[in-house]
C-alpha cells in the first residue's frame, strides 16, 4: 500500500507526462487549457453516445498527436476504468428502465447500463484530451498559463509552490519512512502501526510548516512584500489560431449534434 | 569615505529568549566593519541562526536596537529597507530556492527591489556567469545537486547587490570539490561577512574574526587554536 502511495506521490513532480516532441507542445499553453476545459464542458454535458463517442475519437487522435507514452498513459487510463467499472456494476441496479436480468430480486436495467458506458466513454475522453493537451506541458507552464487566463493569484501560487514543494515533502516522508524500515518496522494490523503512522503523518505536518515559515522568511530576506512576478510572455501566433478554430468548430459540431438529438 | 570606520552593522544589548528554552542570547553587542569576515562559532542550539535572524529582522528582539548602515531598525518597513543590502542565505537551499526554474528565482529579489523584467533577466543573468554557472537558467531547481544549490542560493542573494553576506552554515552538506568551489568564491567576494559555520577548515581560511556564543553572550576569540578542544 505504502508502494503506490509513494508513486503517487511523487509522479507528478513538477514535470510534464513523458512524451516526444510534436506539434501540440508548440500550441500556446493557453490555447490549450482554455480548448480542454471547453472540451470538458462540451462532452460532459452530451446526453447521447453519438457525441461522446465521436469526442472520444477526437480524443485518441490528440493523443497519437501529442506522442504520449502508451504505457504509461494507459496506466493512468486504467487507474481510472477501475473506478468506472464500479459504476457500470452499480449504476443498472439503480436506474429504473427495461429489465435486463435480476439478481437477489434486484433487477438490473438496460438503461442504468447504457447510462453507465455514457458516463465511462465521456470520463475517458476527457481524461485523454487532458493527458495530450495538459499534462504535455510542464506544471510550472500550466501554472504561468493560468495566471495569464486571469485566474487569481493566490490559486496560481498554491500551485506553483504545490509543484516546487510536493517532491521536497515527499522525499522528507520517504526518509522518515525509510528510518522506520531501519528499525525494522513493518506495516500490520494493530495499534501500533496506527499510532506509528500517526506520528509519521504528524510530524511530515509538522515539517511542512516548519518548512513553509522558513521559505516564507527567506522570500522576505529578498524583499518580497506580497507581489509575485511571473516571467514570461506568451504569444498567440497563427498555427494557435489555426488548432483553437479547429477544435471549436468540432466542439460546434458535438453541440449540434446534441441539440439535433433532443428534437429526434 | 567617511562611511568605512562606521559599523555597518551593529547590534546593541541584544536579547532573546524562547518561550521554553528560556534564554537564548543575552544582552549581546556586536558590530561589523567594512571588509571583515567574521566567524561566529558556537555549540548546537548556542542561538547562532537566531542571532542571524534577529539582525535581518525575521524574528523580534526582546530587548536591544539593531543598527543597519547607520539607521536604528525597529519596523518591518526599516528591517525590510536593511534586508536589501545585507544579503542571508539560509542553512538549507531548498527553503530558498522557491521558483520552478534557477533564472525565475534569481530574478526574484531584483524584481521586488523594482528592476524591470528585462533588468532582472539581465543582472540575473550576469550574476550567474559571474559564479560560473552559466547556462542553469533554465534548469529545474529541485533536481540540481547539493552544491549548484548552493550555487544558486549565493547569486540569488548576490544578485541583489548586498553590502553585507550573512551566511548560515553554507558548507553545510557539501562535498570537498563544492566546498572548495564555495571558499574560492566567497574569498573573492568584495562584502563583510557574518558567517556561521562548523567546518573549521573552511571557516579558519575565510575568517579575519572569529567569535564565539556561549551562554547567551559572544566571546572574543584568539586566533589561537585553543578552542580546538574535543566537542
Amino acid at each position: 500500500m505504502s508502494q503506490s502511495l509513494e508513486h503517487s506521490l511523487t509522479s507528478w513532480s513538477g514535470q510534464a507526462l513523458k512524451h516526444q516532441a510534436s506539434w501540440i507542445d508548440d500550441i500556446d499553453a493557453r490555447v490549450r487549457v482554455v480548448c480542454s476545459t471547453l472540451f470538458a464542458f462540451v462532452v460532459v454535458s452530451s446526453q447521447f453516445f453519438t457525441p461522446a463517442l465521436l469526442g472520444l475519437f477526437c480524443a485518441l487522435i490528440l493523443v497519437k498527436a501529442s506522442k504520449l507514452n502508451i504505457k504509461r498513459t494507459l496506466r493512468r487510463v486504467v487507474a481510472m476504468d477501475l473506478f468506472m467499472l464500479t459504476l457500470i456494476c452499480i449504476l443498472p441496479f439503480t436506474t429504473p428502465g427495461d429489465a435486463m436480468f435480476t439478481v437477489f430480486g434486484l433487477t438490473a436495467s438496460w438503461q442504468g447500463l447504457l447510462h453507465a458506458l455514457l458516463i465511462t466513454v465521456k470520463a475517458n475522453a476527457v481524461l485523454l484530451v487532458l493527458f495530450s493537451l495538459v499534462a504535455t506541458m510542464s506544471a510550472s507552464t500550466l501554472g504561468h498559463a493560468l495566471a495569464h487566463l486571469k485566474v487569481p493569484d493566490k490559486l496560481v501560487h498554491l500551485m506553483l509552490f504545490m509543484v516546487r514543494y510536493l517532491d521536497v515533502i515527499s522525499q522528507e516522508y520517504k526518509k522518515m519512512r525509510r528510518a522506520m524500515q531501519a528499525r525494522a518496522f513493518v506495516l500490520r494490523t494493530n495499534l501500533h502501526t496506527w499510532k506509528s503512522i500517526g506520528y509519521l503523518f504528524g510530524m511530515l505536518l509538522i515539517r511542512s510548516v516548519e518548512r513553509a515559515e522558513r521559505i516564507a522568511d527567506a522570500m522576505k530576506c529578498r524583499g518580497f512584500c506580497g507581489r509575485y512576478y511571473l516571467n514570461d510572455e506568451m504569444k498567440i501566433r497563427s498555427i494557435d489560431w489555426i488548432f483553437a478554430i479547429v477544435f471549436i468548430s468540432f466542439l460546434l459540431l458535438l453541440i449540434g449534434l446534441n441539440i439535433d438529438g433532443l428534437f429526434k | 569615505m567617511a562611511y568605512s570606520n562606521k559599523p555597518l552593522i551593529k547590534i546593541e544589548d541584544l536579547s532573546y529568549a524562547y518561550p521554553r528554552r528560556g534564554s537564548v542570547l543575552n544582552a549581546v553587542n556586536f558590530a561589523l566593519h567594512e571588509g571583515e569576515r567574521v566567524v561566529i562559532n558556537g555549540d548546537n542550539g548556542a542561538g547562532k541562526t537566531t542571532l542571524l535572524h534577529l539582525i535581518v529582522g525575521l524574528k523580534k528582539a526582546k530587548q536591544g536596537q539593531v543598527f543597519g548602515f547607520g539607521q536604528p531598525c525597529k519596523t518591518e518597513k526599516e528591517f525590510n529597507r536593511l534586508r536589501a543590502k545585507a544579503g542571508l542565505l539560509f542553512q538549507d537551499p531548498d527553503d530558498q530556492l522557491f521558483c520552478p526554474t534557477v533564472l525565475e528565482d534569481v530574478m526574484f529579489g531584483p524584481l521586488n527591489l523594482g528592476f524591470t523584467k528585462q533588468q532582472a533577466i539581465d543582472k540575473s543573468i550576469q550574476t550567474l556567469a559571474d559564479l560560473g554557472m552559466q547556462g542553469f537558467e533554465s534548469r529545474i531547481t529541485h533536481q540540481l545537486s547539493g552544491g549548484e544549490k548552493r550555487m544558486i542560493t549565493l547569486a540569488s542573494v548576490l544578485v541583489m547587490e548586498p553590502q553585507v553576506l550573512i551566511l548560515d552554515e553554507p558548507t553545510n552538506a557539501l562535498d570537498e570539490k563544492a566546498k572548495g568551489r564555495l571558499l574560492a568564491v566567497l574569498k573573492a567576494l568584495p562584502q563583510a561577512m557574518i558567517i556561521i559555520s562548523h567546518d573549521k577548515l573552511f571557516s579558519e581560511q575565510l575568517a579575519t574574526r572569529q567569535l564565539t556564543l556561549k551562554e547567551g553572550a559572544l566571546i572574543d576569540e584568539e586566533p589561537t587554536n585553543n578552542n580546538v578542544a574535543v566537542a
